[in-house]
């Protein structure tokens, strides 16, 4: 059951981060950060079919995060949710066409190794 | 520097800062402010008017907007490591609020996660897409 989860939960986080990035990169910078602009922004961004997608996915994965920590510890839930970087990383290269230089994947590396030794 | 690149720079480092304090502050708050157990459904919407939950979900709005703005410009290989600072001031939160011991394991941990920040935030850009897309000759759609 637990791995269903943790299946359900990198599925879900690494399609809606990289829908988010998406959407949001095609948005545009977010240069004006008056009240009046945001709000602007706000609206616009609620008609991006994207970041729409980004925010269910993001909602499905924190609800099976929910569901796993009720069936496992949390030493066990955030190193096996923690695959999803390097997914990601993998993702931003092939499909967002980021240059994911090997400092980038070192830092990445650095991280994932780090996230599973705090929390084990 | 480029004084363009320069700028990004700048704005993306304080926007990770934001980033990650909505995100502890909103975690620890959330934390603080649930009771042990919800009995009904109904508890799920009054727990809301407790000031700490309220709080909680406040700064995790913020984390969720300011992680949204960060991505309008800087890559997702770059903001997944850089906000992933969380993990460290988690773990000294414990240490520091809870009293929490650290073993020497988790402080191997902490300080890969904070070679790995480092590493990503200062040696690389920030944005390279933008770059890339003009070389492929698709530049984004107007902002």
């Amino acid at each position: 059951m637990r791995w269903v989860l943790v299946g359900a939960i990198v599925a879900a986080t690494t399609v809606g981060e990289v829908l988010q990035a998406k959407g949001m990169r095609r948005h545009g910078e977010i240069r004006d950060f008056r009240p009046g602009a945001l709000g602007r922004a706000i609206a616009l961004l609620a008609r991006n079919w994207m970041v729409a997608a980004s925010i269910l996915a993001m909602a499905v994965s924190f609800f099976a995060y929910l569901a796993l920590l009720t069936v496992s510890e949390l030493s066990f839930a955030v190193p096996a949710t923690a695959v999803t970087y390097a997914l990601e990383t993998l993702l931003a290269k092939y499909v967002l066409g980021e240059r994911v230089t090997w400092l980038r994947w070192a830092g990445a590396g650095l991280v994932i190794g780090g996230v599973a030794l705090v929390s084990l | 520097m480029h004084p363009e690149s320069a700028r990004l720079r700048i704005k993306s480092w304080i926007c990770a800062a934001v980033v990650v304090a909505g995100n502890v502050g909103g975690n620890y708050f959330l934390k603080r402010g649930m009771p042990a157990q919800l009995p009904d459904p109904l508890a799920y919407i009054t727990v809301l008017f407790r000031p700490q939950v309220a709080l909680g979900v406040a700064l995790l709005i913020v984390w969720l907007a300011s992680r949204m703005a960060l991505l309008s410009w800087a890559d997702l290989s770059y903001v997944l490591p850089v906000t992933s600072v969380n993990y460290v001031l988690v773990a000294l939160a414990g240490r520091l609020l809870l009293d929490e011991r650290i073993s020497a394991r988790r402080w191997t941990g902490i300080g890969l996660i904070m070679a790995g920040v480092a590493l990503v935030s200062a040696a690389t850009s920030p944005q390279t897409f933008a770059r890339a897309e003009q070389r492929a000759g698709a530049a984004g759609a107007g902002r």
